[in-house]
């Protein structure tokens, strides 16, 4: 397989990062990183992964299912993430995800049908003093509202998202 | 940035950059006292460093207040092997988040505290094991560690002590059990995060099979302070046992939440009450979740303790990870304590019958007394279930899911009675929700 020149050159660093021997230690950053640029954690990059680190297919794939970031099927380009943990909990989460949850028409982890979004109730997300939080892919969004929440909905789906102030 | 707004009663030490425009450069840095600290320490000897760490009374910031400067004093030197320095920044415990904004606003700061650490015990390796979620923090970091190598701060020959030191990031990938030492260093090996048996602890055998010092994000970011203006002086910023200032992350429903520099020992009720303006909406206060999630929560007429990790100790809960969720009049203990086990449920690793079962049970428990079909005998049960969990792990994810869970009905064993006696009427449902 082959990468954007960014993420080879973040690759090459990974594995010089590690003591001699010991390149095993890339695969869990190159898993996550390749999953950003591909969308998943396909078969070819398991193999691809294992063939970098020089260790079997297999020691990759048993990691895979610890880490919750990480998954083998593709999400929505927009991965929209409600923490519903007792610092968001106190403030309204729970409702912000049932809101969300109707309002999109999606389950826990499940994608819309134009691939555009895909809904998850994630643990602790480190915003608790700005809760309720959620994260869209990796950005941040502190304080959020049900309204607010409709909002940033709307700006996914008519590709404003990201290129004005939320 | 900040994402509250600063309090006046706080002592500004660890965020005193903060608010400077461009913090996260080596300029803004380097003209703020930056690299001061290192240029002393390199004329030091590993003993007068740690005199000195044992002298500031600085505690482990990322939950168990372990002395830093002991912990440091336990590397064995001369083994032959090499020696790592590993920052444990995959903060994730609920509650908790203030390793974040150091992060964001002062990443040399923290990059100074790994440097000192590593003279210390003549390592010439370290990595910042920095959680998923937190992309942008690395990209932050990434840059910081690069002007660092321009400036000759890191790389080979130190500012001239023919030292050499690199610094790497290193992502987690969503696993609260990272956090914990011995699991955070399998997940740097590039294997599944389960914990070691321990002893031997990271200092002997930590990563890599190698001699290592492993801090909290916080706990380094404190060490170049320390340095500059001598252990005593920090000291005398907290109380005897409880060295200097700490983030406290304030969440949940006080007026002014936020994260707040604040002496160790500082009362939690000024906390609550003046540093964040009381609980919001006129209301009263019920609990509080002293120290992160895993902190057995305090009714409200407990409360009136300083926050430092011994007073709390005393009062049987736990200052933590320096997370303290406020919870009013209104708040439904059974849901808080049904979240809290789904969680640790979640996140068990499942290496160990305890926490794995344990959590499993509990949460069973919980989902079917919170919808309504739990029987009285289930209160005990559940208190029982914690006890036999406690102690019983490899790791502190077994108790930190045990000790909140046995908290909650151990404070608040009224509300569940009552809980029970209103819910049954309206749903009844019987049966044991699927996992």
């Amino acid at each position: 397989m082959t990468f954007s020149p960014a993420l080879e050159e973040r690759f090459a660093k990974l594995l010089t990062s590690y003591p001699p021997r010991r390149l095993r230690s890339a695969i869990v950053p190159m898993l996550l990183y390749a999953q950003d640029e591909i969308g998943c954690v396909s078969p070819e990059l398991i193999e691809e992964v294992a063939r970098r680190c020089e260790v079997t297919p297999l020691q990759v794939d048993e990691v895979i299912g610890y880490y919750s970031m990480l998954h083998r099927k593709p999400l929505g380009k927009y991965h929209v993430q409600v923490c519903t943990n007792i610092a968001c909990q106190a403030l309204g989460a729970e409702e912000l995800y049932d809101h969300a949850s109707r309002t999109l028409r999606l389950g826990n982890r499940e994608v819309t049908e134009d691939g555009l979004i895909s809904l998850e109730e994630v643990e602790c997300m480190g915003a608790c003093s700005w809760a309720p939080a959620i994260q869209i892919n990796y950005d941040f969004h502190h304080f959020v509202t049900p309204e607010r929440f409709d909002r940033l909905m709307e700006s996914l789906r008519d590709g404003s998202y990201g290129k004005k102030a939320s | 940035m900040r994402y509250n707004d600063p309090s006046p009663l706080e002592v500004r030490v660890i965020s005193q950059r903060f608010d400077i425009p461009n913090s996260v450069s080596i300029d803004t840095y380097l003209a703020n006292d930056g690299y001061v600290a290192i240029k002393k320490v390199l004329g030091l000897t590993p003993e007068a460093i740690i005199e000195e760490l044992k002298t500031s009374a600085l505690r482990g910031r990322g939950g168990a207040g372990f002395p830093t400067g002991m912990k440091w004093s336990f590397v064995p030197r001369n083994t032959g092997k090499p020696t790592y320095i590993i920052c444990n920044s995959d903060e994730s415990e609920p509650g908790t988040c203030k390793d974040r904004l150091l992060m964001e606003n002062d990443p040399h700061q923290l990059i100074e505290g790994m440097l000192i650490a590593g003279w210390t015990i003549k390592s010439n390796k370290g990595y910042i094991f920095i959680r998923g979620e937190y992309r942008y923090l690395i990209d932050i970091v990434d840059r910081a560690i690069a002007e660092a190598y321009e400036r000759g701060y890191l790389g080979k020959n130190i500012l001239g002590s023919g030292w050499d030191f690199d610094v790497y990031t290193h992502t987690g990938a969503g696993a609260y059990e990272c956090g914990e030492e011995s699991a955070l260093l399998e997940s740097l090996e590039g294997k599944r995060g389960v914990p070691r048996l321990k002893p031997p602890f990271p200092a002997v055998v930590g990563a890599f099979q190698s001699p290592t010092i492993l801090n909290n994000c916080e706990t380094f970011s404190a060490v170049p302070v320390i340095f500059r203006n001598g252990g005593a002086w920090y000291s005398s910023l907290g109380t005897p046992k409880n060295g200097g200032t700490r983030l406290v992350c304030i969440s949940g429903h006080v007026n002014k939440p936020g994260v707040y520099e604040l002496p160790m020992g500082f009362p939690i009720m000024r906390i609550i009450d003046e540093v964040c303006g009381g609980v919001r909406n006129g209301k009263k206060l019920k609990a509080v979740i002293p120290g992160g999630s895993s902190a057995p929560v305090l009714r409200a007429e407990e409360c009136d303790i300083p926050y430092d990790f011994d007073s709390l100790a005393k009062a049987k809960s736990m200052a933590g990870s320096g997370g303290i969720v406020v919870l009013d009049e209104d708040t439904d203990i059974v849901a808080v304590a049904l979240r809290t086990i789904k969680f640790y449920a979640h996140e068990s690793c499942g290496w160990c019958i305890p926490c794995r079962e344990g959590t499993t049970w509990l949460k069973k428990l919980l989902t079917r007394f919170h919808e309504g079909g739990g029987v009285p005998s289930d209160i005990d049960l559940i208190g029982e279930l914690s006890a036999n969990m406690l102690g019983r792990t490899f790791c502190a994810l077994g108790d930190a899911a045990a000790m909140p869970t046995g908290g909650f009905i151990t404070k608040f064993r009224g509300e569940f009675e009552e809980y029970l006696r209103k819910s049954r009427a309206t749903t009844p449902v019987a049966e044991l929700a699927s996992v």
